[in-house]
């Protein structure tokens, strides 16, 4: 399936075309977001607090008169960075922990999918939490005592690294069974004998055959993640031992603003409801890729 | 398939001994200093040492994680440090009162009506009312509490003033009402979307063709045939659901005041309070890991396809 009929595919569902719009749009406004926004993140103007929708403010303004809607510009930048790293981070680790398990079976399969069951074995939000809430203090204490870490802290740059080292350790394991049975399915098929009978090395059958077969769920599998990924740092964030004020975070905007509910509920509303459309983009966009690549399966 | 059951029960104690280690190793070494947290920064170190005396964390790590795992053997799950002197279980048991009937209610409606959506949206397949309720489930998975709360709280408490904007008083008040469909919205959308597959991948087996061809009203085909067979994998998830109820709904009872399990973790994780983190997190898996096995064991008595030997 090559990268143009994918496409083709994509558009002509409507959905999925809504869902890589939005997701296009998050990642151009994470990259552009200093130009896009109209004031910096950052930038208090004490005479005008809590205003209402406004020309000269979109969404109004919070109670240290800061531009909202340029906080949720900014914030687009946060999570698009979330997202892509803790993908980057967790998803090799994933496929090779998945292709080791996968091809080689025996103990090692054993020992890496057993790990992984004990992140599985925690019930929804709980494992996130409770590592965040341990984890963060001690990268934290690390960085300010180790010198080339400095910037890290002096930048507030702290929680991001606890908040992506904790959704990376946790998101590799889906990821490796995923491709692991991925693996022992393709292992089996006739062109992976043929391969073998024509002399094929080992890890030439996981490169060249094996590997690029899995490669159309592992597309599927990061689009329905990247929500996820949204979804957990968003609710880090609320919580608060997530992303901190006054870095830009639309869960800690949540967290913040909450008390105002009544009275300002743009404050609460606007950024709810942009982690759940961008949330829905990413599914939307899973679904329609899912569609893309298998064309002759039915949407079940 | 028996040994498959058994090397699964065996497999549970080994699991919760390799969890409770590494939630004991992080709950006592992770956070920083509970002690330091309890008294403060410029607490007088003479304190500080007596405290840690009596709390029994200056002696070494192993002879205290083998006092915590005999204790908790026995049921004792120590003291919170943050609600001091009061035991964790009893803490937990007061949560677990308002927690769980939280979560019948949520799930009594999520469930049957899931299930009713997705047979339907399966009996209509590729119609409008399908595509209407497919839609209607993926904005459901994907809009987050904190989206949902808020939007629903301003127009029903504030605007409306129909029903409380907060606060509980068991079951039988309208203050349940809320929670119990922001909490719902999620499983409900779960339930319908694994319905309607399994129900539509239920109607292509060939004893539905046969019955089909028998001349059976489709109604009967319908609950009879395919409903029995298409609800088995179903189960999976109500097991998983029950199984997230030991703090599942930190958000939830957060937003609505709640003294349920979520708001109790939350006040104590972010307090630092180890032996509740520890006894949250350790619970919180065990009753997820028994569930699961709980739905894997009525699987085998409910459908004898898993039972037969291959």
């Amino acid at each position: 399936m090559n990268f143009k009929e994918v496409m083709k595919e994509l558009v002509r569902n409507r959905p999925a075309l809504f869902g890589l719009v939005i997701v296009t749009a998050l990642f151009l406004t994470g990259i552009f977001a200093p130009w896009l926004a109209p004031s910096h993140y950052r930038e208090q103007n004490l005479d005008g607090v809590n205003l209402s929708i406004s020309w000269e403010h979109p969404l109004g303004t919070d109670r240290l008169g800061r531009d909202i809607f340029s906080r949720i510009i900014w914030g687009a930048r946060t999570a698009s960075f979330v997202v892509v790293i803790t993908l980057a981070l967790g998803t090799p680790m994933g496929i090779i922990f998945g292709a080791v398990a996968g091809s080689f079976g025996g103990v090692i399969d054993t020992v890496i999918m057993r790990i992984a069951d004990i992140l599985f074995a925690f019930p929804g939000m709980l494992l996130i939490f409770f590592l965040a809430a341990t984890l963060g203090p001690r990268i934290d204490a690390l960085a300010r005592s180790t010198e080339f870490l400095d910037p890290l802290v002096k930048g507030g740059y702290i929680d991001y690294v606890v908040v992506i080292a904790t959704l990376a350790l946790i998101g590799w394991a889906g990821m490796a069974r995923l491709v692991r049975s991925q693996f022992l399915s393709i292992k089996e098929r006739d062109y992976i004998d043929a391969a073998r009978g024509l002399g094929a090395s080992n890890l030439r059958v996981i490169f060249q055959h094996i590997l690029p077969n899995t490669l159309s769920p592992i597309i599927v599998a990061l689009s329905m993640g990247a929500g996820g990924v949204i979804l957990s740092e968003a609710f880090l964030s609320f919580l608060g031992i997530g992303i901190r004020p006054p870095n830009p975070s639309w869960g800690a905007m949540i967290f913040a603003n909450y008390q105002f509910w009544r009275t300002q509920p743009m404050l609460v509303w606007v950024p709810g409801l942009v982690i759940g459309i961008i949330i829905l983009a990413f599914n939307f966009l899973g679904d329609g890729l899912n569609r893309a690549f298998n064309p002759f399966s039915k949407r079940r | 398939m028996y040994g498959y059951l058994i090397r699964r029960v065996l497999w549970i104690p080994l699991l919760l001994a390799v969890i409770t280690f590494l939630v004991f190793i992080l709950g006592v070494y992770g956070p920083g200093d509970p002690i330091q947290l309890m008294l403060g920064q410029h607490a007088n170190p003479e304190t500080v040492a007596r405290l840690k005396h009596e709390l029994g964390l200056d002696r070494p790590l192993l002879v205290q994680y083998a006092d915590y795992v005999s204790k908790l053997l026995h049921g004792d799950l120590g003291t919170s440090l943050k609600f001091r002197g009061q035991p964790v279980s009893r803490l937990i048991s007061r949560c677990l009162g308002v927690s769980i009937p939280l979560n019948v209610v949520t799930l009594g409606w999520s469930i049957p009506l899931g299930i009713l959506m997705g047979v339907v949206a399966a009996y209509k397949e590729d119609t409008a009312l399908d595509r209407a309720i497919v839609l209607t489930v993926v904005i459901g998975i994907s809009m987050p509490v904190f989206a949902i709360a808020p939007i629903l709280l301003y127009f029903f408490a504030v605007k409306a003033h129909i029903l409380p904007p907060g606060g509980w008083d068991g079951i039988f008040s309208a203050n349940v009402i809320l929670p119990a469909i922001v909490l719902g919205i999620g499983p409900l959308a779960v339930m319908v979307r694994q319905t309607r597959a399994a129900v539509l991948q239920t109607i292509s087996e060939m004893y539905v063709t046969t019955a089909r061809a028998k001349g059976l009203l489709p109604k009967k085909i319908m609950f009879k045939h395919i409903m029995p067979n298409a609800l088995i994998p179903v189960l999976t998830i109500v097991g998983l659901m029950m199984g997230s109820l030991v703090g599942g709904a930190f958000i939830t009872e957060l937003l609505f005041g709640i003294p349920g399990c979520g708001r109790v973790a939350f006040e104590t994780f972010t307090a630092r309070d180890y032996p509740m983190i520890m006894a949250f997190t350790i619970l919180g898996a065990t009753a997820f890991i028994l569930s699961n096995l709980l739905i894997d064991i009525l699987y085998f008595v409910i459908d004898p396809r898993i039972r037969r030997p291959k």
